[in-house]
């Protein structure tokens, strides 16, 4: 009888995930199959004459992989850093703030709603914002003039500095109030207990954080480093807003993903399909190493048992 | 004693400037946006003024009738498509979340690595593929290829799979069964509510990733009625746009981004509270 009522729910287990499943086999798992075929073949446009499809065995990969692709790499990973590093640490300084009891903060739910805002505006309008601000006749430019703090007009965009600060400024604006969110959502997930035998016991806020609610949310952590890191990887709206997909000055701001957006565009079908493997690979490998690095010793396998002993039949 | 109140009071004093120089950089950019959207062009070329000028009404007809660039029609798309996706991924997500979490079946543990591993990929990594099928399926052009795919977001059910790790008991699973509570409606009625705080969260997050899209869906929307805003900004950036009216521009700018804050300022109360929700457990 037993036997049979578990039969039945295995059955639900499966309905439950299936649409998951068939909608990622028909929009992903088939497109991504397709992408690594074509990046076997030559097949691309010049001018009106199609070339192509035309088999070339690995051509493509070693047509991709110049200095242009390590240049792209390296501007795509300083841009990322120059936002995240501040952007976590802010992070879990106002989360850790907000939570915590002792601390009385004025106007709390004001500032709360504030931080969040920014990462409801629209990157690309958020570029544009800047964009039209940051420029040589710009209203950043006119305020720093008239407060006397600049004598002539700064080209921000002007240098890779400027813009990639720019870039990153923007980013973290756009992150720091979501991953605060996240954060505290995580840190009240803690058990009130916790910290209330903590304050009973004496501990300052600073012993609080650091041995009780950064090992206690890593799992968040985790959850917020990857997706950090494959939106890095992903970088394309604000830099390619910001420089109208020119990446300038001299490709500086020029991210994989702006080069792959115009290598689809030309179309060059062959070429934008190896640089889309060499990111799968790149993203798959980062990811390993995060997941690795922030589980440390800790065995998932484990882990799930352990969970599995409090699991009713 | 005296002391400790002294560090509090200097903690306090920290914690609150450190929020007063964040608030103020998020505000600032809005607040020079808002101003600069109220100026005509004329004023603007002289320079900033920090007071609002006469000329909103002006600036905003002229952005609404602008068929180069139809944003209403714009906003209308991204909503749409945004609050679709917020849905059907929030949904499925705690559906396949539930499944794999519950439930004990053969594949179990082989669907569960198959996510944590394709957790790892970015849209644009099929994008040609991607581009290739929708052509093929007749759909280019159109808005579905927009809104289907959010059905399985591999990173929202992580989401919703380490909530119920720490926030579902199973015995409320076994005295739903108890109770004769099918396992459809034990999820919709039972488990879906448990589940509220993680999915506003994310069902917002879902709705600002789609809404900020723009990669996606420039390559597959060509036609300007279709057009999302993120489309629309991209067009108005590529445009010569230095000859045109910067008041306008600045609207224009507005009117993509200011929907989105009055439905904020709505939501904001419900954003934190749900927020909040998420620590009651136990």
């Amino acid at each position: 009888m037993k036997k049979a009522k578990s039969i039945s729910r295995a059955k639900w287990g499966y309905i439950f995930i299936l649409p998951f499943f068939v909608t990622y086999f028909i929009f992903s798992f088939i497109p991504l199959v397709d992408t690594i075929r074509y990046s076997f073949f030559e097949y691309y446009r010049s001018g009106l004459r199609v070339v192509g499809p035309n088999f070339v065995g690995f051509d493509n990969y070693i047509s991709v992989m110049g200095k242009d692709f390590f240049d792209y790499l390296g501007n795509t990973f300083i841009l990322w850093m120059l936002g995240f590093i501040p952007q976590i640490v802010i992070a879990l300084l106002l989360a850790s703030w907000f939570v915590d009891v002792r601390l009385k903060i004025h106007g709390e739910q004001f500032f709360k709603v504030v931080i969040y805002l920014p990462n409801l505006i629209m990157a690309s309008a958020f570029a544009m914002l800047f964009f039209t601000m940051f420029s040589t006749s710009g209203p950043i430019n006119n305020i720093l003039i008239s407060l006397g703090l600049s004598d002539s007009a700064i080209d921000f965009m002007g240098t890779p500095t400027g813009t990639r600060l720019l870039v990153a400024l923007m980013n973290f604006l756009m992150w720091f109030g979501n991953t605060t969110i996240m954060l505290m959502a995580a840190i009240m997930g803690i058990s009130p207990d916790i910290f209330e035998a903590a304050s009973i016991d004496g501990t300052t806020p600073r012993q609080t954080f650091f041995h009780i609610t950064l090992p206690l949310i890593r799992p968040i952590l985790t959850y917020t480093l990857i997706t950090s890191l494959i939106g890095g990887l992903q970088m394309f709206d604000v830099p390619q807003i910001l420089t109208n997909g020119q990446g300038n000055p001299n490709r500086t701001s020029y991210t994989l993903i702006m080069w792959l957006n115009n290598l689809l565009r030309a179309p060059d079908y062959g070429r934008a399909g190896a640089l889309s493997v060499y990111l799968f690979i790149v993203s798959g490998i980062l990811c390993l190493v995060v997941y690795r690095m922030v589980n440390g010793n800790d065995d998932y396998s484990s882990k799930k048992s352990r969970k599995k002993k409090g699991k009713v039949k | 004693m005296v002391r400790n109140d002294f560090g509090k009071m200097a903690r306090s004093f920290i914690v609150h400037m450190v929020l007063i120089i964040l608030a103020f950089m998020c505000l600032f950019f809005f607040y020079i946006l808002i101003i600069n959207s109220t100026h005509s062009h004329a004023e603007l070329q002289k320079g900033f003024s920090a007071v609002p000028g006469s000329s909103a009404l002006t600036n905003f007809k002229a952005v609404a009738n602008d068929g180069t660039f139809p944003m209403v029609r714009g906003i209308m798309n991204s909503i749409v498509v945004s609050s679709l996706c917020a849905l059907l991924c929030t949904y499925f997500s705690a559906l396949t979340a539930y499944g794999l979490y519950v439930y004990d079946f053969k594949l179990k543990k082989a669907a569960f690595t198959f996510i944590m591993v394709i957790l790892v990929m970015p849209t644009q990594v099929t994008a040609l593929g991607f581009l290739r099928l929708i052509t093929n399926m007749g759909l280019y052009d159109t808005l579905i290829p927009l809104i289907l795919p959010s059905i399985a977001s591999p990173a929202v059910f992580y989401f919703m799979y380490s909530y119920l790790q720490s926030n579902l008991q199973l015995s409320l699973v076994e005295a739903s069964r108890i109770d004769g509570c099918s396992e459809f409606r034990t999820f919709n009625t039972i488990i879906f509510p448990i589940m509220k705080p993680a999915i506003a969260v994310q069902a917002i997050f879902t709705f600002v990733g789609s809404w900020n899209n723009y990669f996606v869906p420039a390559l597959i929307i060509q036609s300007k009625d279709k057009a999302t805003v993120p489309i629309l900004i991209a067009t108005l950036r590529g445009a010569d746009y230095m000859n045109f009216d910067m008041g306008k521009v600045y609207m224009m700018i507005t009117v993509a981004i200011v929907p989105i804050i009055i439905a904020y300022l709505f939501l904001s109360k419900f954003i934190i509270a749900g927020v909040a929700l998420g620590g009651v457990k136990e």
